[in-house]
């Protein structure tokens, strides 16, 4: 294959990938009670892995990101199921899930619920199964 | 405003079946995308289309809008994410392994 | 409230997880997912008990009331099916220990069947339709992936007509579900069917109960079969034993809940639908179980034919026949993976999938061939072995309500029954034989001890019906007074 010069691909990937994972992030957060939560961040994420994996080659990006996406989204299962468990040992039903408010320097009053454990493991699922999907066809094309 | 998805699920369904029937294996696997977008919308138009309401039954709130369709199609999205995914991989190890994705080339036992 | 309900839908989730990261150490995936599956099968048994006593147990996710959140059931008919089910996938995992190949041990191969189960367990527990959309995918998703394990040339075929028509399936289903929610307002299934029983049903609920059984029956091959002969016959053989254990049945207690209990009001149209259908499946099944020479053609007409004589215990809808269904299921479940094991055994060791291919294997493999007498026996409805007394219960209903035709068809298909298996077993055991004693392939205990332990399980149940005889009854006499379910499940209505 003739060597490709993609100078502005890969400059532009490096900032844009960063923006996309901040973009990733406050969707997640945003979740809580707006628009927004672990399904979506998960796809965002994925784009931002996706367009590393699409400007650099494959190699490149797992020398620099040794992750086996089955095993990501295996955790993110995990999780997701554990917390629904946590409520049992507490003798509540199944999946319940409970938050408490706390003060913070500088932020104030925030909550904190375990569902945002819960959303996690549905992001990093969402994140382990669409690079797996798109590696397992995109390899040796 | 019901009415215009429920005719826009129509259309949908018209171009998934016309995907469907044909023999190439790509197609066929927009068609089952386009199906279940078609009846992700219809979820949607059943359970009412309203804005402006919280999803919430409360004492003094006039309007209230129903969560539960879009919870509905979240989770079937999901599902036909999942599910066209293991189609496209299938299509994939198929053309792979046989050379085609035309599925009248895929047909028949060797034996019969 | 009882969490207990939800763990034989969640361990098997959990470990399918666990195994994704045990995958180098395939010897610790066995006795893990053996582990679970007794674990699931011994809880079920406790919760059997625990149901005659206490009543109906559920469970509110999330405490989220009754019509509101998901809410998972278990009453005496769905724990029968999740302890049969834990029963028939160790029997299934203990011949895939012996003859699947290190190569799919480590495709995950051991995680898939947990999902499998998972999505089987989820899809008897629960007591919310979409619910039973998400349990089905679950199962489904998890089905594709072993369909198409080992990603042969007729695997890849197959999985994409399989995979096509249960998208077809499952779309008509979010339709039906998109409908009743339009009109009810509700998806629960037990406040449906309060919601039904107030304003009466409709024609065009039962328009839209047609459409669910449209879907079921694409689901488990009620006469929307044609999927099913070519699917069956593709995959590994404890991966086709599993699903002609399994995976129809899942369609067939789909069917049993919804037309039970929230489409009950209309007989007259839906039960005699489904009447229709099983006779039309009894017919078709029994003809392509004789029209065919491969083996894994002949035993999935089979699972088609018992799906028929299933459905024939629904569309004579009274109680006796509803239990004569239930133990008829229970009986099918175990006597299908035998003989899908059975035959998948045999084309292991001559390497030939037809009947008249083989001849004589009798002299070299003597328990073989009297196990697939058994099975013979046991699936043709002959005392002392399991199938009996489901036909007679069904027969005996089936005369008390002059459903003559439909009584006919079921006997009648008992009889071909009888006779595609006596030609395998005439075909291939009796005769000269094709194999001399040096070429004979040696035959692993290890292959064999799964079926010795399901003909065993047939013999007993044949026998110790009595034992179970308190369950299935209740499960039965639930099914017909729906009102029992409803008020395990809205207690303030």
């Amino acid at each position: 294959m003739k060597e490709t010069n993609d100078v502005i691909l890969h400059m532009v990937t490096k900032v844009v990938v960063f923006i996309i994972l901040t973009l990733a992030i406050y969707l997640f957060i945003a979740g809580h009670n707006q628009p927004g939560g672990g399904f979506i961040s998960g796809l965002v994420l994925s784009s931002a892995f996706v367009l590393l994996y699409l400007s650099f080659d494959v190699e490149t990006v797992n020398s620099g990101l040794p992750l086996n996406f089955v095993v990501v989204a295996a955790v993110g299962v995990f999780l997701s199921v554990t917390t629904g468990f946590l409520a049992i040992f507490n003798g509540k039903s199944f999946l319940t899930h409970t938050f408490t408010s706390k003060t913070f320097p500088l932020i104030g009053k925030t909550e904190m619920g375990t569902v945002t454990l819960f959303e996690a493991g549905v992001s990093l699922a969402v994140v382990g199964v669409v690079v797996t999907i798109i590696l397992g066809i995109s390899e040796d094309v | 405003m019901e009415s215009v998805i429920i005719i826009l699920a129509g259309i949908l369904v018209m171009i998934a079946t016309y995907l469907f029937l044909s023999r190439n294996l790509i197609r066929i696997i927009l068609g089952s995308a386009l199906l279940s977008h078609a009846v992700h919308l219809l979820l949607m138009a059943m359970g009412g289309l309203k804005k402006g309401g919280p999803p919430l039954l409360g004492e003094e709130l006039k309007t209230y809008t129903d969560a539960l369709p879009q919870a509905l199609i979240l989770t079937a999205i999901v599902i036909n994410f999942a599910v066209t995914a293991i189609f496209l991989v299938l299509a994939y190890r198929t053309y792979q392994k046989t050379g085609t994705d035309n599925l009248n080339a895929l047909r028949g036992f060797k034996d019969e | 409230m009882s969490n207990l309900i939800v763990l034989p839908m969640v361990i098997p989730i959990l470990i399918g997880i666990i195994l994704i990261f045990l995958r180098p150490y395939i010897k610790i995936q066995r006795w893990v997912s053996v582990l679970s599956v007794i674990f699931s099968g011994g809880l079920g048994l406790y919760l059997l008990k625990q149901i005659q006593t206490n009543g109906i147990l559920t469970l509110e996710f999330g405490e989220w009331k009754a019509p509101f959140g998901i809410v998972f059931v278990a009453d005496s008919f769905s724990m029968l099916l999740v302890v049969t089910t834990s029963f028939v996938t160790l029997v299934c995992l203990l011949y895939a220990f012996a003859t699947i190949g290190r190569a799919l041990e480590s495709m995950f191969f051991y995680s898939f069947v947990q999902f499998l189960i998972a999505g089987v367990n989820g899809s008897f527990l629960t007591g919310d339709l979409f619910n039973l959309f998400v349990c089905f995918e679950v199962m489904l998703v998890a089905s594709y992936i072993l369909v198409m394990i080992g990603g042969k040339k007729d695997q890849l075929r197959e999985s994409i007509k399989y995979i096509a028509i249960n998208v077809l399936s499952s779309w008509i289903f979010l339709v039906a579900i998109a409908y009743l929610y339009g009109t009810l307002g509700t998806l629960n299934m037990a406040h449906l069917a309060v919601r039904v029983s107030e304003v009466g049903q409709t024609p065009l609920l039962t328009t839209i109960s047609i459409l669910l059984l449209i879907v079921f029956s694409l689901k488990s091959g009620l006469l929307l079969y044609f999927w099913l002969p070519g699917s069956y016959s593709v995959p590994p053989t404890a991966v086709a034993a599993l699903f002609g254990a399994l995976l129809t049945k899942v369609g067939i207690y789909a069917m049993f809940r919804i037309f039970t209990l929230i489409f009950n009001h209309e007989p007259a149209i839906t039960h005699t639908l489904i009447g229709v259908m099983a006779a039309v499946t009894l017919i078709i099944g029994s003809i392509g179980a004789i029209a065919y020479k491969d083996l894994r053609q002949i035993a999935a007409f089979n699972v088609v034919i018992a799906v028929g004589f299933i459905m024939v215990g629904l569309a004579v809808f009274s109680t006796v026949a509803l239990e004569g269904s239930i133990y008829y299921l229970i009986h099918d479940m175990i006597v299908k993976a035998l003989l899908f094991l059975l035959v998948g055994t045999m084309i292991a060791l001559t390497g030939k999938n037809r009947l008249n291919q083989m001849s004589g294997l009798i002299r070299n493999y003597p328990v073989l061939g009297w196990l697939v007498f058994i099975v013979t026996l046991s699936l043709a409805g002959i005392p002392p072995f399991s199938g009996f007394l489901g036909k007679v219960l069904v027969g005996g209903a089936a005369v008390e309500k002059g459903n003559f035709v439909l009584l006919a068809l079921a006997f009648i298909s008992s009889l071909f029954v009888l006779y595609s298996l006596l030609r395998i077993f005439m075909n291939c055991f009796w005769g000269e034989t094709i194999l001399s004693i040096e070429d004979e392939p040696p035959l692993k205990k290890s292959w064999l001890i799964p079926s010795i332990i399901l003909s065993v399980a047939t013999f007993v149940l044949g026998v110790g019906a009595e034992s179970i005889a308190v369950y299935v009854n209740d499960a039965a006499h639930t099914l017909m007074n729906p009102e029992i379910y409803i008020d395990a499940v809205l207690p303030d209505k």
